[in-house]
């Protein structure tokens, strides 16, 4: 992992931690390391246990078992209260019958600071998130995005040693949420605090994580920076949820220390074996890693167009090969070839991997 | 790196539980005293009366032996607070130091009574007891809440309840109320019903009591004689249900699925039976049907044909009851025919479905368990009525007026009594079972509080006629029924003497000036007084229990939840009748002897109303996003603080209704406090219906008039007090009315 920690910010230790509800296991036994000021995402489809074991990090949820420590410090058997994170919702869960300046000092009251204090240290929570002067309105006065600002600036205001966020901008518009997350990665970095997210979108995660956590079924699938899950998933799972990625059986060959041969049906070509044994393996394609050439190109694989979508800035094809169905995408202004037309298929260096079958 | 976390106390806080427990027991006394539980001779250590001195004091000065385990827990409790005990040993030390304390007072109050021993095993075991005790006092109540609260902050320590002692203490508040005030008077049922008199066996008494002909007797099928009255009972409830619900889908369909253009004033109908005590219905009836009513008079002037008593019996109650009900089931019924998804008879009709197939096999089906749930509603209601049944019944007798006469009567049979009252326990209980069964199952109902795109689907025109035809006449002649019930009260003598008259308001609440002041003459300023001041104590108390609860049980996670939550919904349906006559068995000799007070009526208001307080409470709270109460732990605040700060105002609404529903039910109620009541603290529905049993209608009347306003006039000052909840526009506050009439199945009477 290449992520360098920053000293004066928390790191968050799970050791063997999970979460049982009677007979089902939410979470199975984990365990998880988020260094001192990164921004790591746990990403995983719903169900995976995400949410729980973020909420396990918040106090929100006690763990059925195993350690959890939070700057060297073991909170196991903490409250939420007692354990110095914050939190921002989902729903923002900004209280909606106090001003924004009541409900970012809220947390500096419960502490025990007092009020004139308290709303002085809000104002300056709130200047730092762009809202100024928003705090006597009420938070159904605002917008999406300036509620948001408000939840963030209401768990920054208490300077969390972990900042945890749970899927906090799927209550925006797809615009909103691109420029939302590139400020919350722009705070992150400027104030080197640890941070936890949570999120189902792969592309929000590529965006702003320093670590990404694939999780799935309850236990981690991978771990690592982002461009290791998109360009060297360990699974076929992580590979599609990395991204769109076409999925087919080959059989690998190792040559070199490092290179390979796959042979998907008689078509041919090399890639990183990444220390694979060599036999059957599964292979997986990323759409934008096949380019289309003429069919009677040598040594291509051989297929056929089924359906062709004009997508504007690029064209999607969904090909009929001997190695099974294809998804392609193809950076071309216009639509080039189209349903039955037969086309010659061969891969790109990268976007194309061999993982355990 | 600085961080704002909260900073821990330097002695535990429960030191100041344990104060409150000393102090119960060193310096308050620790029986009831002579007049009562007054604040009076609150220093009593020292007192030279064994049974004026706090328990430490009779443990000293007069060899009260049955203290001491109570003064060791007591002392044993301070242990805990020592410095340096980590929270699980201090956990330990004050649960079972709590706990000690609990079983010590319980021992020593139940084993010893007026008579010394309250068993014989025990006098066998350690010899005749010269001493004897009277009820707890305040003393004892205190140490006994203070041991309680230790207890639970024990088990908190020790890491159940989420490591929450807050809400530790809620659960252990819950389970202490329900114990003694529900389940404790109605196992005192259960062991009147089993006690046999002294010259029976106990089976022989048991069953003589419980399948006497009197009860369960079917004369009525085939000779002139009546019916036993648990069958009376049963009939009238499964006629009335039945009537009830035909009228109130009547009402519901022409509110929700016609044009018919005064759909408003049709559901004021709605809160008629909040605000009216539920025996002017039958005062009405009377002054319509009776012999000197109205029809009676007409017929009789006309004809020549005396119509007599045929009011007097099952017909009038059962016509009583209807007028009274259908109200309730009509509520319940639009609730229900709204909550049908007009997307379902939207694709019905395109299925090539006409409106009548789509109401017979889609809107129907949908309903059929609504309309199951307030057939129910109104059974359970009609077995727990008493003041209809007690004016129109005549010879007519059901269990709740025969549990009245058993108790009241020459007799004071009080065996019959308990069988009568188990009886109708288990009535109610199964029909509660009945009811939950049917709901836990109505979960197709689509009742998801989005907005349904589409429109409701017009009736089919014969159904609509048939709506109208049911509703609308019989919605008259319930405002027919109210007008004329209330009009007695301004003749002066219904039937004789039509002269209008404001004599009867004179004779119950004249006042005089005098050089001393006003001075309260008229009869029914007592008792006027006496039930406002106790509503308006019970109020507050049944409110905050009743969203206590109501929080406890949908945001926190526990073990034994379900088991909590069974126990309290049980105690719903336990009819008034039952509550009075259990509260009477088991409150009227100590331990716990507050027969007579006005504390027994202020927990019976508490105990009977707390459903509202716990369904609004719980609706409420499900319309409350649960990361609301999760922001606020996750910024610090302890667990009072997000009650306090986020949970309560969001709640006001829900406050609204629970106030002002156990206000008014507090002053409406019969059933239970008829029972209850002393002549120091006379109840208003008490005074009315004694007065009404008279035949003084006019009094009985112009008091009942004088309570309505009283009650308008309570729900509009709540309101203001209270007020709206300042949330902007995104949150409207939900409406609260359709809250407050909910009915909590036999909660009523």
């Amino acid at each position: 992992m290449t992520f360098v920690p920053n000293p004066n910010a928390a790191e968050v230790r799970l050791e063997k931690i999970t979460k049982r509800y009677g007979k089902v296991t939410a979470v199975k036994p984990l365990d998880l390391v988020i260094p001192a000021g990164s921004l790591v995402t746990l990403l995983g489809p719903s169900g995976c246990g995400k949410t729980t074991l973020l909420r396990m990090i918040a106090g929100l949820e006690r763990s059925s078992d195993g350690k959890l420590s939070i700057g060297g410090k073991d909170v196991t058997h903490l409250s939420a209260g007692e354990r110095n994170v914050s939190m921002v919702f989902q729903s923002y869960a900004l209280f909606p019958h106090m001003t924004v300046l009541d409900n970012v000092a809220y947390g500096l009251i419960s502490g025990g600071m007092k009020k004139p204090e308290a709303h002085a240290k809000a104002e300056e929570a709130l200047t730092s998130v762009g809202l100024k002067g928003f705090g006597p309105r009420l938070p159904s006065e605002m917008s999406g995005g300036q509620q948001q600002r408000v939840a963030v600036a209401r768990a920054l205001v208490l300077k969390p040693d972990v900042l945890l966020f749970d899927e906090p901008l799927s209550n925006l518009d797809a615009r909103l949420r691109r420029s939302m997350r590139e400020e919350i990665r722009a705070l992150q970095q400027s104030l080197g605090v640890t941070v936890v997210y949570v999120t189902h979108d792969q592309s929000e995660a590529l965006a702003v994580s320093d670590l990404i956590v694939v999780m799935r079924a309850a236990e981690i699938a991978q771990m690592g920076t982002p461009r290791q899950l998109y360009e060297e998933p360990d699974n076929v799972f992580v590979a599609t949820f990395m991204g769109e990625a076409n999925h087919v059986r080959g059989t690998l060959e190792a040559e070199t220390a490092e290179t390979g041969t796959i042979t998907l049906d008689g078509f041919q070509t090399r890639l990183k074996h990444r220390n694979l044994p060599s036999g059957p393996v599964d292979v997986v394609i990323r759409p934008e890693a096949i380019h289309l050439v003429d069919p009677a190109t040598e040594g291509c694989l051989n297929g056929k167009v089924r359906t062709a979508t004009y997508m504007g800035a690029h064209a999607e094809y969904n090909l009929d090969t001997p190695v099974g169905s294809l998804f392609v995408i193809a950076p071309e202004a216009s639509l080039l070839r189209k349903a039955g037309d037969a086309v010659g298929v061969v891969l790109a260096d990268r976007g194309v991997f061999a993982v355990k079958p | 790196m600085s961080t704002f976390l909260r900073k821990d106390p330097v002695v535990d806080p429960a030191i100041w539980w344990w104060l409150a427990a000393a102090v119960g027991v060193v310096i308050v006394p620790w029986h009831m005293q002579q007049d009562g539980m007054r604040l009076s001779g609150i220093f009593a250590l020292f007192a030279g009366d064994a049974d004026a001195a706090s328990a430490l004091g009779q443990s000293l000065f007069h060899k009260r032996f049955w203290f001491w385990p109570v003064i060791a827990a007591l002392v044993m409790a301070l242990t805990a607070f020592r410095p340096g005990l980590d929270r699980r040993g201090r956990g330990n030390l004050l649960l079972i130091a709590g706990l000690g304390g609990l079983i010590g007072i319980i021992a020593q109050g139940w084993f010893i009574g007026v008579r010394g021993w309250s068993y014989p095993f025990l006098e066998r075991a350690f010899g005749d007891l010269e001493e004897r005790q009277f009820g707890v006092g305040w003393g004892g109540a205190m140490a006994f809440a203070a041991f309680a609260a230790l207890t639970t902050t024990g088990l908190a320590l020790r890491g159940l309840f989420g490591g929450d002692r807050f809400v530790a203490g809620c659960v252990g508040l819950l389970i202490a109320s329900i114990t003694l005030f529900t389940v404790w008077p109605v196992m005192t049922i259960l062991g009147q019903a089993l006690r046999p008199p002294s010259d029976m066996t106990f089976s022989a008494a048991f069953m003589d009591r419980m399948f006497h002909p009197k009860v369960w007797g079917m004369a009525c099928f085939y000779s002139g004689s009546s019916c036993g009255v648990a069958w009376n009972t049963l009939m009238l409830g499964i006629g009335t249900a039945t009537s009830c619900t035909v009228l109130g889908l009547a009402f519901a369909l022409v509110v929700t699925r016609t044009g018919f253009r005064f759909k408003k004033p049709l559901r004021l109908l709605t809160v008629l039976p909040i605000i009216t005590p539920p025996f002017v219905i039958g005062l009405g009836l009377i002054l319509i049907f009776g012999r000197s009513g109205l029809i009676n008079q007409w017929v009789a002037a006309l004809t020549g044909v005396e119509l007599g008593r045929w009011i007097y019996g099952f017909n009038g109650v059962w016509l009583a009851q209807v007028f009274s009900f259908t109200p309730t089931a009509f509520l319940v019924l639009i609730g229900v025919v709204q909550g049908i998804s007009p997307t379902m008879e939207e694709a019905s009709q395109t299925l090539r479905a006409d409106k009548m197939r789509t109401f017979t096999s889609v809107t129907l089906p949908l309903m059929r368990p609504g309309l199951t749930n307030a057939w129910l509603v109104v059974f359970v209601e009609s077995l727990a009525d008493f003041g209809n049944p007690i004016l129109l019944g005549g010879s007519f007798g059901v269990l709740s007026t025969e549990i009245f006469f058993a108790v009241v009567g020459a007799q004071a049979d009080f065996g019959r009594a308990g069988t009568l009252a188990l009886i109708l326990l288990i009535f109610a209980a199964v029909a509660f079972m009945i009811q939950r069964a049917v709901l836990g199952r109505a979960s197709y109902v689509s009742m998801s509080g989005k907005g349904d795109s589409g429109l409701p689907t017009p009736l089919p025109d014969s159904i609509r006629r048939a709506a109208y035809c049911i509703a609308l006449p019989w919605a008259a002649m319930t405002i027919i029924v109210y007008v004329l019930a209330l009009a007695g009260g301004f003749v002066k003598v219904w039937g004789r003497d039509w002269t209008p008259t404001l004599s009867h308001f004179g004779r119950a609440f004249s006042l005089e000036w005098t050089s001393n002041g006003i001075l309260w003459t008229g009869g029914a300023w007592g008792s006027f007084f006496t039930t406002i001041q106790l509503a308006a104590i019970a109020a507050p108390i049944t409110a905050a229990i009743g969203l206590l609860a109501a929080w406890v049980l949908s945001r926190q996670q526990f073990k034994g939840k379900t088991l909590l939550e069974f126990a309290l919904m049980l105690t719903f349906c336990v009819p008034g009748t039952v509550i009075g006559v259990a509260y009477i068995l088991t409150y009227n000799v100590p331990p716990v002897e507050i027969t007579g007070t006005a504390i027994i009526l202020i927990i019976c208001f508490v105990f009977r109303n707390l459903p509202v307080g716990v369904r609004s409470g719980m609706a409420a709270m499900s319309q409350l996003d649960k990361s609301l109460d999760e922001a606020s732990t996750t910024l610090r605040a302890s667990t009072f603080r997000t009650l306090t700060a986020v949970v309560l105002p969001l709640l006001k609404p829900a406050i609204v209704t629970a106030l002002i529903y156990s206000f008014v039910r507090a002053i409406t109620t019969v059933s239970a406090v008829i029972f209850l009541v002393s002549a120091q603290y006379e109840m208003a529905t008490v005074f009315i219906i004694n007065r009404a049993i008279n035949g003084d209608y006019g009094i009985a009347i112009a008091y009942s008039t004088a309570l309505i306003v009283l009650m308008m006039l309570a729900i509009g000052l709540i309101q203001l007090v209270v007020g709206e909840r300042k949330i902007g526009r995104r949150t409207a506050a939900p409406d609260s009315t359709p809250d407050i009439a909910a009915p909590p199945a036999g909660a009523r009477a």
